[in-house]
């Protein structure tokens, strides 16, 4: 169907510091025992979209990306992975791989999206307006633990950032206006002659930008070429795109007009005019019309440009994985309400539990793990070959491989990453333990990062 | 239900009139098994309803004439009312059928409407659609959604989204071009079919290519035989649609004098280019635009036409006959005009044709020569097309008007909406017909049938 697909699969990220390591970048970052990458990547090969472009931040984080794809994908998928110098931003990891880019549109899907939503369904959208962008919208998720206690000090400085405001055109299939993160706490601008044109705006708070979007492949490297200070895609190409929709440069038209014209040499332009306008006539007009027309009427220059929304149904899951809340939300929701999302048993085939042991709904172990006596485990994922003593009780946390907690020890609402070593009787809440932590016995932490010290 | 003649199509019309209209041309024989052919709607088709017939025809060049003119007859429609037939064509169909919920007795053989609840499933299935092209899928979903309607807009954007595919075809290894792109085009006409039934202006323009993909020579080359395809595509849009919309502009200008009263009903873009034609060579004369719900169409007419400087008066299909005292001629548009004169065009206008010839004035039907078609219809029962059954029963604008909301379900059953979209319009209340073969009474559409549309698919 004439699309490429992109995934920015990023590396690095501030937000998740503790939990990403040189040996685990983002991309690989755990969810429920998988990789976050593996729900993107499975989505897409579900639609049958079998060539892509997976493109990460670093040398070394593209090298255990492209290890652990050509492991698990072994047949479906055709993955290309493109390794761009860290820090440059979207935008920039998109210029870098600008010349591969071939297709007639290029659908480009963020990473550490974990959701169920269709991409054909994006694609089907942008190609019906023939637009220029279309973004996925969704509700804005519920975050939150149910038992959360104070907030940790990551939380306090989560900014209300994430959240999106969204201008839509009165049948919610145009994007008028986006703002998002540091734009929302001061004030927003709207651009005069899109209100003027549209009539009606409808302004929402309440969904958010998913970062899968398509583009049409001629404008984005247009506005990749001529605008170099753009770094981010959600924060300066979309946004910038969505203003100029009606008074777009010439320069971004002439090379679909030059497409155009190539094919139609056989008749004359003013039977061309005539059908451009028996076409537009019939169609159902948008406030795009008056400002594409010339005064005599003919459609032929074009000024504007079209940007669609999608708004994905309330019902489907969406979720981002760019902070730690979100990715402890994340983890609890792929266990409990969207188990969809997963292809296989919640519990392995071979964990070991001691005896007065209960695991919860919810859970989820993995192979060879085992648990002693009158251990509790509720709302929690607990990776591969873990060996976890007795009385000992976790409650909402995620607990990544080969970890080994002593008996007596009490972790609440806490991410444990790989090869973490817990002694006896300690209490975890609302912690970060790095990779390749030793946390000595009979210690409490509450609300604190503990990481071992880069050598 | 005391209709029971009209709900059985009458067994006389069809073939006697096939049997009339090929006499001239072939012997009693023929004549006899052209009429068998063409049997009663009870003969279903499979897959897309006129690949059969005329791929049927087209098979080979060689044969005699007169053969395939019979068998160019127009085949027998699907009957929805038929459990067996329906449900193969449901396994069959790449969208998922909606359930027929509550539908009028009368109309239970039409297919039901395909409401924007298809579209989550079609977009699911995007990527999947290997044998669709993009710009057939994407004509697909503007049928579906109604963001191209107009029996001309629709027949340029899939003739369009044709051209496209051919451009892109590539002939598979051991196979003939003109088979597989026939069975292709073929697949993407059961695509558009289901996403909206198709008009009759569609059907004619899928058989004429259809005939140019047979007629090709077998010496050509692939790029030669696709070049020749795209332009006989561009030389039908041209000279059919657009050379013929600019010759019916020129007669019927001059069937408007200075002081005139026109009425038009919906949006027809022949009449909108008419009236447009007529102001700009400096007629003086009102236009009054009649609209009906659900759709309203003639607002979109009306915003253009005031754009262009005429003075309009917008009224509702219920003030027609308080408005028709005034008007000095009514300009009408059609998807269709049948074999025996029978105007096929939006619900709606026969009543405004009916007024019209009791206030004796005169109706002129605009409509190009290529939407003609073969068949005989006397009512809009036997073939129409359904629309979306709660448009009727909604108000845009007005969520206060809603008193079908609130009824529980027992009463619901009791409830049939209806919504048609095409009416028939008899012979009778049709002055003149402005085509591009000039202005013919109603009675002369069977000898422009009869003439002019061999000489298109023999060319």
């Amino acid at each position: 169907m004439d699309f490429q697909v992109v995934v920015l699969a990023g590396g690095n990220s501030k937000n998740l510091t503790p939990l990403i390591s040189k040996d685990v970048p983002k991309p690989l970052l755990p969810v429920a025992n998988r990789p976050v990458l593996y729900y993107v990547l499975h989505q897409l090969r579900q639609s049958n979209l079998k060539d892509l472009i997976v493109v990460v931040e670093g040398e070394d984080a593209a090298l255990h990306v492209g290890g652990w794809i050509s492991k698990t994908f072994v047949d479906g998928l055709h993955v290309e992975i493109a390794a761009v110098p860290e820090d440059i931003g979207t935008a920039g990891a998109l210029r870098a791989i600008s010349h591969h880019l071939t297709a007639k549109d290029i659908l480009v899907v963020s990473g550490d999206l974990v959701s169920d939503v269709p991409p054909g369904a994006v694609a089907a959208t942008h190609r019906r307006h023939d637009a220029a962008v279309t973004a996925m919208l969704c509700s804005v998720p519920v975050s939150g633990s149910l038992e959360s206690g104070s907030s940790g000090g990551k939380d306090k400085t989560r900014k209300p950032g994430r959240y999106n405001i969204i201008g839509l055109d009165p049948c919610k299939q145009f994007l008028l206006h986006i703002a998002t993160g540091s734009e929302i706490e001061k004030d927003s601008r709207l651009q005069k002659h899109i209100l003027h044109a549209v009539g009606q705006m409808e302004i929402r708070s309440d969904l958010m930008d998913a970062h899968m979007y398509a583009f049409k492949r001629s404008v984005l490297q247009e506005v990749l070429d001529q605008k170099d200070t753009f770094q981010s895609l959600k924060q300066d190409i979309v946004p910038y795109l969505v203003r100029s929709q009606l008074k777009s440069e010439a320069l971004l038209n002439g090379i679909s007009q030059a497409e155009e014209n190539g094919n139609e040499k056989l008749s004359s332009p003013n039977n061309q005019v005539l059908v451009s306008k028996i076409l537009a006539n019939a169609s159902t007009p948008s406030f795009h019309e008056p400002y594409s027309m010339e005064p005599d009427g003919s459609a032929q220059t074009r000024k504007t440009h079209k940007c669609c929304a999608y708004i994905a149904s309330s019902s489907s899951y969406c979720v981002r994985l760019n902070s730690i809340q979100a990715f402890m939300d994340i983890n609890r929701d792929v266990t409990g309400e969207a188990d969809h999302l997963l292809s296989d048993n919640i519990i392995g085939p071979s964990p070991k539990l001691g005896t007065k042991t209960t695991v919860g709904p919810h859970c989820m172990l993995g192979e060879g793990s085992e648990m002693g006596d009158k251990c509790q485990v509720k709302r929690s994922v607990i990776g591969r070959h873990c060996r976890i003593g007795s009385h000992v009780k976790i409650v909402n946390s995620v607990v990544m491989n080969h970890v080994t907690i002593g008996d007596g020890c009490i972790i609440q609402g806490s991410v444990v990453c790989s090869n973490v070593q817990l002694q006896e009787r300690v209490v975890l809440k609302d912690c970060l333990v790095g990779a390749g932590f030793v946390v000595t016995m009979g210690n409490e932490y509450k609300g604190e990062s503990l990481a071992r010290k880069e050598k | 239900m005391s209709f029971p003649i009209l709900m059985k199509p009458l067994p006389l019309s069809l073939k006697d009139f096939n049997f009339i209209a090929e006499a001239n041309k072939s012997n009693a024989p023929g004549g006899a098994a052209s009429s068998k052919s063409v049997k009663q709607p009870p003969q279903k088709k499979d897959g897309p309803p006129v690949a059969s017939s005329v791929a049927a025809s087209e098979r080979g060049v060689d044969r005699p004439v007169e053969k395939e003119r019979k068998k160019d007859l127009p085949p027998p429609r699907m009957q929805f009312d038929d459990e067996s037939r329906v449900g193969k064509a449901k396994r069959r169909s790449l969208l998922n059928q909606p359930e027929a919920r509550n539908r009028v007795e009368l109309f239970r053989h039409l297919p039901p409407h395909k409401n924007g609840s298809q579209l989550p499933y079609l977009e699911s299935k995007f990527f999947e659609l290997h044998e669709m092209h993009p710009s057939v899928y994407k004509v697909g979903l503007q049928y579906l959604t109604g963001d191209t309607s107009g029996g001309n807009a629709r027949c340029i954007a899939m003739l369009q989204a044709f051209q496209e595919a051919i451009r892109d075809y590539s002939t598979p290894p051991e196979k003939t071009l003109n088979r597989d792109l026939t069975s292709k085009i073929g697949g993407f006409v059961s695509f558009l079919i289901e996403c909206r039934p198709l008009s009759m202006s569609m059907g004619n323009a899928i058989r004429f290519l259809k005939s140019r993909i047979a007629r090709l020579p077998l010496t050509l080359s692939e790029s030669e035989a696709k070049a020749a395809l795209c332009s006989d595509i561009d030389r039908f849009i041209n000279e059919k649609i657009v050379l013929a919309d600019k010759v019916i502009l020129r007669h019927a200008a001059t069937k408007i004098r200075d002081g005139d009263v026109l009425l038009t009903y919906g949006s027809s873009c022949v009449v909108e280019m008419i009236l447009l034609y007529a102001h700009e060579i400096g007629k003086q004369f009102r236009v009054v635009v009649v609209d009906s719900r659900p759709m309203l169409e003639g607002q979109k007419l009306l915003r253009r036409l005031v754009a262009k400087g005429l003075s309009c008066t917008y009224t509702q299909l219920n003030a027609i006959s308080y408005v028709m005292h005034e008007v000095t001629r009514v300009f009408l548009g059609a998807s269709s005009i049948f074999s025996n004169g029978t105007v096929y065009s939006r619900v709606g206008t026969a009543p405004v044709a009916m007024v019209a010839h009791a206030f004796h004035v005169p109706v002129l039907v605009c409509c190009e020569a290529y939407k003609f078609h073969e068949r005989v219809q006397l009512d809009s029962i036997c073939f129409n097309e359904l629309g979306d059954p709660d448009a009727v029963s909604k108000v845009p604008g007005r969520v206060d008007v809603n008193y079908l909301d609130n009824l529980t379900d027992k009463q619901k059953e009791n409830l049939q909406l209806l919504n048609l979209k095409y009416d028939a319009t008899p012979s009778d209340y049709i002055s003149v017909i402005v085509t591009d073969y000039g202005m013919i009474p109603p009675t002369s559409v069977p000898v422009i049938v009869r003439e002019y549309r061999k000489e298109y698919l023999l060319i």
